[in-house]
This record gives C-alpha cells, structure tokens and sequence, in this order.
C-alpha cells in the first residue's frame, strides 16, 4: 500500500483529505506543518505529499525546498493544495519541485484527477 | 410531473435531439428542468409543459438544451487523448506527408473541453505539424453550449479536472477566479451549431472523429444510422473515437475495432461502406429516418 502524507494546519482539511485518500487506498500520514512534516519524511519518506501552502513554523514550499535536498527526498510526488490559486504561486511551485497542484475547495474528483496525472494511481480502462 | 407529462417530454426530446430517455428517468427531467422551471418564474413541471404546449418555442430550445447538455472535463478518460498522440496523429502525419492537412472532427464538442484537449495535444506535438494546415471542428446540438466553448472560459473547477498543471499555466491566461484559454488555441477550433439527426455531409470529409459519450443516448436505429452517415465523411484510413461505453461491435461493420486500441475504430473496407453504395440503397434508409427526426 502507498503511503500518502497530509500537510495542513487546519484538522478539518486533514481529516477531509484522510477520508478521500484513504477511499483511493492509501495510507495517509498527517503533519501539520513543514518541520512536523519534514521529521515523518526522515523517518520513512512516502511516496506521495498532499502539501498545504501557508502553515506556521514552515510553510509548504520552505518543506518542498528542503524535502528535494533530501536523501531519496526527489522520490515522492508532491502535490500542493492550497487557497493560493494565483499563477505566480502555481509557477513557483513548478519550479520548486512539484508535481501538481490543486487549488482549493478540493473534491475526490479533484484529487482522484491530479493522482492519475502524476501516476499515483491507475487510469481506469 | 404527471405520466402524460413526462410522455410529452419524452416524445419532444426523441424528436428533436434523439435523446432516447427510457420510462424511469423523470428523476433526470425533474434534476434538469426544474432549475430551468423556476427561472421562467414558473412553478413546477407541468406549468412547464403547459408553456411549450402553448408554443413558447424558445422555452422549448431551452429544455432541450438542458437535457442534452452533458458532463465534459479536460482530456476525458486521459486514454484516447493518448491514442490520439500515440498512434492517430503519428499515422496522419505520415499518410497527408504530402498534402499536410489534418481535419478533426469534435461531433459533440459541448462546452469546448475535448476540441481545446485535441489543439492542446496537437500544440504538444510542435515541430513535426510545422506548417502543416490543421482543422478542428467543433460541434453541438446546443447554441448555448456553443457560445461557451467560443468564449473559451472556465472556473477554477473546471479547470482542475483532467488538465495537467503544467498545461494549465502555458495555455491559459487567469482572470480573476476564471482562465481562459489561450487566443492561439481558441483560433484552432470553429464552432458550428449542429444536430447529428440532420445531414452532416456538408461538414466535408474528416481523418478523425471523435464522436464520444454521445451516441449511448440514441436507440439502435439512430446509432445505426449516424455509424452509416459517419462512414461516409471519414477517409478510408482515417480514425473514429467513440466514449468508453460505446462500440460499433454488433451494431454495423462499415467501422471495425482497431486492435488493442480500446475506443478506437477505422472505416471498414470489407463492410461495403456506405459512400460505394448506389444512391438508391442509401436514399433506402433516409425516410424512415426522417420520420423519427419528426420532419
């Protein structure tokens, strides 16, 4: 089983996207922000992160800066999730190393959607 | 909604757009129309029905409208897109090497979605289209729809479907909470209002249909027919894209399944396609046809 790690400050947004991911077959890990993160990847590093923006102590894009510094930290796709739904943000993230983005509200279509694309799961035939 | 209602709908919708609804989908008549009801200040169903009895003809252009309008995202199902790349615009482009033209036909392009995925997909490909004259033609049964696929503009929603972020920030401009899709793709895809129950042939002749999702609403005849009308505007090497539910397989033989290319179809040449048929045998089936398109 894949093992999907949940990055927001807010327990609703975590509990909401536990709940999508867990129906796709994940297992989900939560952090609720960058550095909380940044200790489950050194412990076991997932093979995908669904990655707020804004968290206090680090942000998502300070984490994704230090998760693709990492040992085997290039591994796992990153997807952002976050309310910052401006090309600038989206282009920045791109280049820091994500994989995709998703700008919220968000829905299992979305997420199901953005997975397929980085080839987290399968496209049904 | 009363039965006798419901009978009424179904009847309009069989002969105006081929939508073949079957006895237990007032659910669908009632999700669809009564948002459409309220905004003509109108209570419910059969004070709707009552209207278009009356010959409120635009209030009935907009029933029909909304029962035909379907769901659509960016690249639908990803696989025939892939399809489309892999092995459908690689086969054109060494088939047309000389006339370096391709004609692609979007025959229920809806709100834009999958004609803006087929020139987005084309973009992609680059050098090797260089110079070459590329046509998209996009079609619907629904002026409405039509409008919105011109005007090329989405929510956020929409955009987060099926679209790869990547493509997102190269072909769309952002306004707001909305994008809108780039000038230059916009330019590659036109836009005809069009009825798959009415003759097409004046379309001219396409390498590529893509013809998905549209035809599960039709009955047999009608599928029949349009597969048979279809036969005839399609090069002999050219490509048919049907929707995932969808299939020629024991309906005609003028299409036959491209082998493990699920969803992908190529004019028969054993089938006798219809285009080497004399006149008459194709006249044979027209008015009977008619007839259900209710003219």
């Amino acid at each position: 089983m894949q093992t999907c790690l949940v990055v927001d400050d807010s327990s609703i947004v975590r509990k909401i996207a536990r709940r999508i991911l867990e129906g796709l077959d994940f297992q989900v890990v939560e952090a609720e922000d960058g550095v909380d993160a940044l200790v489950v990847c050194k412990r076991a590093m997932p093979e995908a992160v669904l990655l707020d923006w804004n968290m206090p102590v680090m942000d998502g894009y300070h984490f994704l800066s230090h998760l693709r510094r990492m040992p085997g930290g290039e591994t796992p796709k990153v997807v952002f999730c976050t309310t910052e739904n401006g090309i600038e943000h989206i282009s920045k993230a791109l280049e820091g190393g994500a994989n995709e983005y998703i700008m919220k509200p968000f829905d299992k279509e979305i997420i199901s959607a953005k997975f397929q694309e980085v080839g987290l799961i399968a496209v049904p035939e | 909604m009363t039965p006798p209602d419901y009978e009424y709908l179904r009847k309009l919708l069989k002969d105006r757009s081929g939508l073949d609804l079957s006895a237990d989908k007032q659910y669908l008549i009632e999700s669809r129309l009564l948002p459409l009801s309220r905004k003509a200040g109108l209570p419910g169903i059969s004070e709707l029905v009552q209207k278009m009895k009356g010959g409120s003809a635009d209030l009935t252009t907009q029933v029909v409208e909304a029962m035909t309008t379907n769901e659509t995202f960016f690249f639908r199902d990803k696989v025939p897109f892939d399809h489309f790349r892999d092995s459908i615009v690689p086969e054109i482009v060494k088939a047309r090497a000389s006339r370096k033209s391709i004609r692609i036909w979007c025959a229920a392009g809806s709100t834009g979605q999958e004609p803006y995925s087929l020139a987005m997909c084309l973009k992609e490909i680059g050098a090797t289209l260089a110079g070459w004259r590329i046509e998209i033609i996009a079609t619907d049964l629904s002026q409405e729809v039509l409008e919105k696929s011109k005007a090329g503009i989405y929510s956020q929603f929409e955009v987060q479907r099926g679209l790869p972020i990547q493509m997102l920030v190269k072909y769309f401009k952002q306004t707001g909470e909305l994008w809108q899709i780039n000038p230059d793709i916009r330019a590659m895809v036109q836009h005809r209002q069009l009825n798959l129950l009415h003759d097409f042939a004046q379309l001219g002749v396409f390498d590529v249909i893509f013809c998905r999702n549209v035809l599960i609403y039709f009955d047999q005849d009608t599928k029949v027919n349009i597969f048979n009308r279809l036969a005839r505007i399609i090069e002999p090497d050219g490509f048919l894209v049907l929707g995932a539910a969808e299939t020629v397989v024991g309906l005609t033989d003028v299409f036959k399944p491209f082998p493990d290319r699920r969803g992908l179809y190529r004019p028969n040449a054993a089938g006798a396609p219809p285009a080497k048929l004399p006149a008459a045998a194709a006249a044979a089936a027209a008015p009977k046809f008619a007839a259900m398109a209710g003219r």
